[in-house]
């Protein structure tokens, strides 16, 4: 486990979660093929929210928030994404892909296009803003997650914390309400998690809704306000960090704890 | 005994060059050439190889004649300059004599104008796409017209036909813009397509055909007025042509007689030299046999005599020694298979007398050293001479062609536009009197075309009336073909047409290999992407598209285009033989770039596609700007490698009559001239094609490395 993240004060001013409800799953199942991969998943997001996923590997926590825009499909049951409903409706799908913002977890970032390309690619070709324009947007980004040097290098001579830092300039460029994070550092060597530790905390002292699948614990104690423990599919527990990693209830999340915090 | 292990050093040294063998061009060839015992043999053996097969063909390259109208020329300059025997040497006057032939096939040569520009604008329309960063991005309007640009450049016909074309694009457009609003993109797209192909099929002859029309009717005053006046001014110009021709004519007999009498002594002296040493080593088999000598020995002899004057054609030996020569060949032919030794012996003695008598013949009328080399500068000053005649005849001949074409074809539309006022005159109410006819008819037989099937029994009357009609229809229908004509000719503004048989040499493989290439790309690309479709119907169009035009062999397809594509296409649908092929070849490439841009498609992470997803781009949008330039990046090898193979497979339009070079390699080897000469023409050919494909291979490499280091 890391500590980097909580190697300073956090501003928690901005971190308020209003009533507004987000993200509203209800009873959604996902099969790959046969296998049931997602079992009767209810979840509401609040906006403001900052919400951490864990569990074990094969548990579906990438799944389920890939599920929220739609890069996976689910059978069953309803996703309402800042009240839209996603169905097979491609107008929907873009549209809301367009205010979810998205980290992977091998960044993803196009190999063809400089940093800036990179960042302005989006909203000029989604958003129609005028190229200078986004490029403005998108520096200000940049220099907000403290790489304004690197716009013109292509993203192969960046670094790997760099990269990441990049892609989550990119998602912001786009203005999104939402930011989904699949396991942002899992990639990543040690003395670079902190640097996009960092960034993902001042998004977060922002106010921004965040949904971030991760094994930082660190992380969770410090930013979140809800942790999820998910298994086989199912959501197993969910509560508040200091409950959840001080007095967790399953026998499951007792065991996945143990595992992760005990060395 | 104390050891002293302490060590300070008092100077540091300085850098220092290597030794000599470790450095520069000696290094090189250790590490590269001399390695080891298996690389040191390698070595030597390759040298050994390239020294052999560059030593016999730079003799023959060296041996380069430039100046001959006929193989048969050719070889008399070879013999001339050479030792007989060895004839060895290229005869580059065949590429010198018909290389506009080769380049441009039977186009005329009055238009080659045309030709060369279509050529050179194409490298112009082709800069903006291959250095993308080096020219001005204007010069894509240009890139993007030059496609309906090229075709009336070459083909010719009016200046209005390929903006016709271009408007097929705008009709298109808008039926997008009015469409997408009512009925979404699906049928936005679908629309433009149909408006497109509407406008372009059912439309634009009409359109094109009126204003051919309206210019006509403009002109038709002064059309015939003009053609007189054409007709006039040509015939004082032709009969001076005419002239020139046979002026040159004779002059090329004289030039040929001139060259042939300069010919004749040299090729004795040449024959006269070279036998004089053979006759010597001929008699020396012969020194000291006799009739002591055994059958064994004196075999020998003769086979070696045999041997060595079997080159030798008495035809062009000096006078007196042809007859003796002969004997002594029969004779030392007849005794190779002598079994009677005393025969054999005593015709030792005989040959040896024969052999002295034609020395001393060798001897006389010998030609001095500096007469000979005098004779030899004065005879390829003839064949110079000759040569350049024959250019300015060839040239003459052109303009006489053109001349009398244009006049031909004066003369030709000045008949039909007479001939359509008779008709017109003669039967004012041709079409009333049709009708009439027509009506006049028993109901059962009023729509024959043909007196020949009128049924048995008809009333004669009827059989008349029948006959009329078909007659002002015949006359109506022939007035019609005749404005036809004429509307065409006097109302076209623009290039004089040029028929599609008149297409050939290296021009047909460049129109069909750019145009295939330019067109099997973006459609590859669209396959592959079919390919990767979810949409079931569109994934197995592309795949069987693929697999099927893969699956057989391109000169099927091409036989097909040339045999059955009319049947598929609606009645009276005429297309373009060359149109045909370049569809087919075009089809045939796009299969594979499909496969090659697959290969590139999958070779992009599964990340790429859902980065792009995740930001909201549509399936079009994430294709143009993400996935197809990093795809294609990876396939650059691969497509142009396809494009390369599929400019040399144009080749093949040989088989379906077509002339490309090679197939005119064939008609002039046809030509009593040129008859039994192949590697110049194949190695002319070769050549042309090898400059085009290696130059696509050196850009791939090129833009291969410029994208390699623009993102690394």
């Amino acid at each position: 486990m890391s500590d980097a993240a909580t190697d300073r004060a956090i501003d928690r001013s901005q971190m308020t979660v209003s009533d507004e409800v987000a993200i509203q799953i209800t009873a959604m199942n996902k099969w790959y093929g046969t296998f049931h991969v997602l079992r009767d998943i209810n979840l509401t997001v609040y906006r403001g929210e900052r919400i951490v996923i864990c569990g074990p590997s094969g548990s579906g926590k990438s799944t389920l928030i890939r599920c929220i825009n739609r890069l996976e499909e689910h059978q069953a049951g309803q996703i309402i994404v800042d009240g839209t409903e996603l169905s097979s409706d491609l107008k929907n799908i873009d549209k809301i892909r367009s205010e979810v913002g998205m980290c992977f977890q091998h960044f993803n970032l196009f190999p063809h296009l400089t940093i800036l390309e990179n960042c302005t690619l989006a909203p000029i070709w989604v958003r129609k803003t005028p190229k200078k324009e986004a490029e403005e947007i998108a520096m200000h980004f940049l220099r907000k997650v403290k790489i304004p040097e690197q716009a013109d290098k292509y993203p192969g001579q960046l670094s790997g914390g760099q990269q990441q830092r990049v892609a989550i300039a990119r998602s912001l460029c786009m203005k999104p309400r939402i930011m989904l994070f699949d396991e942002p550092t899992s990639a990543l060597d040690p003395e670079m998690i902190k640097e996009v530790l960092d960034t993902m905390i001042e998004l977060a002292e922002e106010g921004m809704t965040m949904l971030c699948v991760t094994h930082e614990m660190g992380f969770a104690q410090a930013v979140a306000n809800r942790v999820i423990f998910m298994d086989q599919g199912q959501i197993v527990e969910q509560n508040e960090p200091r409950e959840f990693f001080n007095n967790p209830q399953s026998d499951r999340t007792k065991l996945f704890l143990s595992q992760i915090l005990g060395h | 005994m104390t050891q002293n292990l302490s060590y300070v050093r008092a100077a540091m040294i300085d850098q220092q060059d290597p030794p000599l063998t470790q450095k520069g061009a000696v290094r090189w060839v250790r590490e590269n050439l001399l390695s080891g015992w298996l690389n040191i043999l390698l070595t030597v053996l390759s040298i050994a190889a390239i020294w052999y097969v560059t030593s016999h063909l730079l003799h023959w390259f060296l041996n380069a004649v430039w100046n001959a109208g006929s193989l048969t020329e050719c070889r008399e300059v070879l013999s001339v300059l050479h030792q007989v025997g060895d004839n060895s040497g290229a005869c580059w006057g065949v590429i010198r004599d018909r290389w506009t032939q080769l380049l441009f096939g039977s186009y005329p040569p009055a238009f080659y104008w045309r030709s060369i520009l279509a050529m050179i604008l194409l490298v112009v329309a082709l800069m903006p796409v291959l250095f993308r960063d080096k020219v001005s991005g204007k010069l894509y309007y240009f890139s993007a017209f030059y496609p309906f640009l090229m075709p009336w450049l070459l083909w010719g016909g009016s200046f209005w036909v390929p903006l016709l074309a271009v408007a097929g694009f705008g009709v298109g457009y808008v039926a997008l813009r009015l469409l997408t609003p009512v009925g979404g993109a699906v049928l936005g797209v679908v629309g433009a397509i149909v408006a497109a192909l509407v406008w372009w099929i059912v439309a634009m002859t009409p359109i094109n055909d009126a204003l051919h029309r309206a210019v006509a009717n403009m002109r038709i005053e002064g059309a015939r007025d003009a053609l007189i006046a054409t007709q006039d001014g040509l015939a004082p110009r032709i009969a001076q042509i005419e002239a020139d021709r046979d002026a040159v004519t004779a002059q090329v007999a004289v030039a040929v007689a001139a060259k042939n009498a300069i010919y004749a002594p040299l090729a004795t002296e040449q024959f006269r030299r070279s036998v004089g040493p053979v006759l010597d080593e001929v008699a020396a088999l012969f020194d000291g046999l006799g009739a002591t000598s055994t059958q064994a020995d004196l075999a020998a002899a003769y086979v070696g005599a045999h041997r060595l004057l079997l080159d030798f054609a008495p035809a062009r030996a000096p006078e007196g020694m042809g007859p003796l020569l002969e004997q002594i060949k029969t004779t030392v032919r007849v005794r190779v298979t002598e079994d009677n030794l005393a025969d054999a012996q005593e015709a030792v003695a005989e040959i040896g007398a024969l052999v002295a008598q034609a020395r001393g013949l060798t001897a006389a009328n010998a030609m001095s050293d500096a007469d000979l080399a005098t004779g030899q500068a004065a005879f390829l000053g003839a064949m110079r001479e000759l040569t350049a005649l024959r250019e300015t005849q060839t040239r003459i001949g052109a303009e006489l062609f053109r001349m009398t074409e244009e006049r031909r074809g004066a003369t030709t539309l000045l008949r039909n536009i007479d001939q359509r006022a008779a008709n017109i005159a003669a039967h004012p109410g041709l079409l009333a009197a049709a009708e009439e006819a027509r009506a006049a008819l028993p109901e059962s037989v009023a729509l024959l075309t043909s007196a020949d099937d009128l049924p048995e029994g008809l009333a004669p009357a009827d059989v008349a009336q029948l006959r009329d009609a078909l007659r002002a229809e015949a006359a109506l229908a022939s007035n019609e073909g005749a404005t036809f004509s004429i509307y065409y000719e006097v109302g076209r503004v623009g290039l004089q047409p040029v028929p599609s048989a008149s297409f050939g040499g290296f021009q047909l493989s460049l129109i069909i290999g750019v145009a295939g290439i330019a067109m099997s790309l973006p459609l590859g690309i669209l396959l592959a992407l079919g390919r990767q479709s979810n949409l079931l119907i569109i994934n197995k169009v592309s795949v069987g598209f693929i697999e099927i035009i893969r699956g057989v062999p391109l000169i099927v397809w091409l036989l097909t285009a040339q045999f059955l594509l009319n049947y598929f296409l609606p009645p009276g649908t005429e297309f373009d033989l060359v149109l045909r092929v370049i569809i087919m070849v075009t089809l045939f490439a796009s299969a594979y770039i499909a496969e090659v841009v697959r290969g590139g498609l999958a070779a992009l992470p599964r990340g790429q596609y859902e980065a792009a997803d995740a930001l909201g781009l549509d399936y079009w949008k994430s294709m143009q700007l993400i996935v197809l330039p990093q795809a294609l990046k990876i396939s650059i090898p691969g497509i142009v490698n396809t494009f390369i193979g599929l400019f040399k497979d144009t080749t093949l339009v040989l088989f379906i009559g077509l002339f490309d070079p090679l197939g005119l390699s064939n008609t002039i080897r046809a030509t009593t001239e040129w008859n039994g000469i192949y590697w110049e023409l194949f190695i002319f050919i070769g050549v042309l094609f090898f400059i085009f494909c290696f130059s696509m291979g050196r850009y791939s490499l090129f833009l291969e490395r410029k994208l390699q280091r623009e993102n690394r």
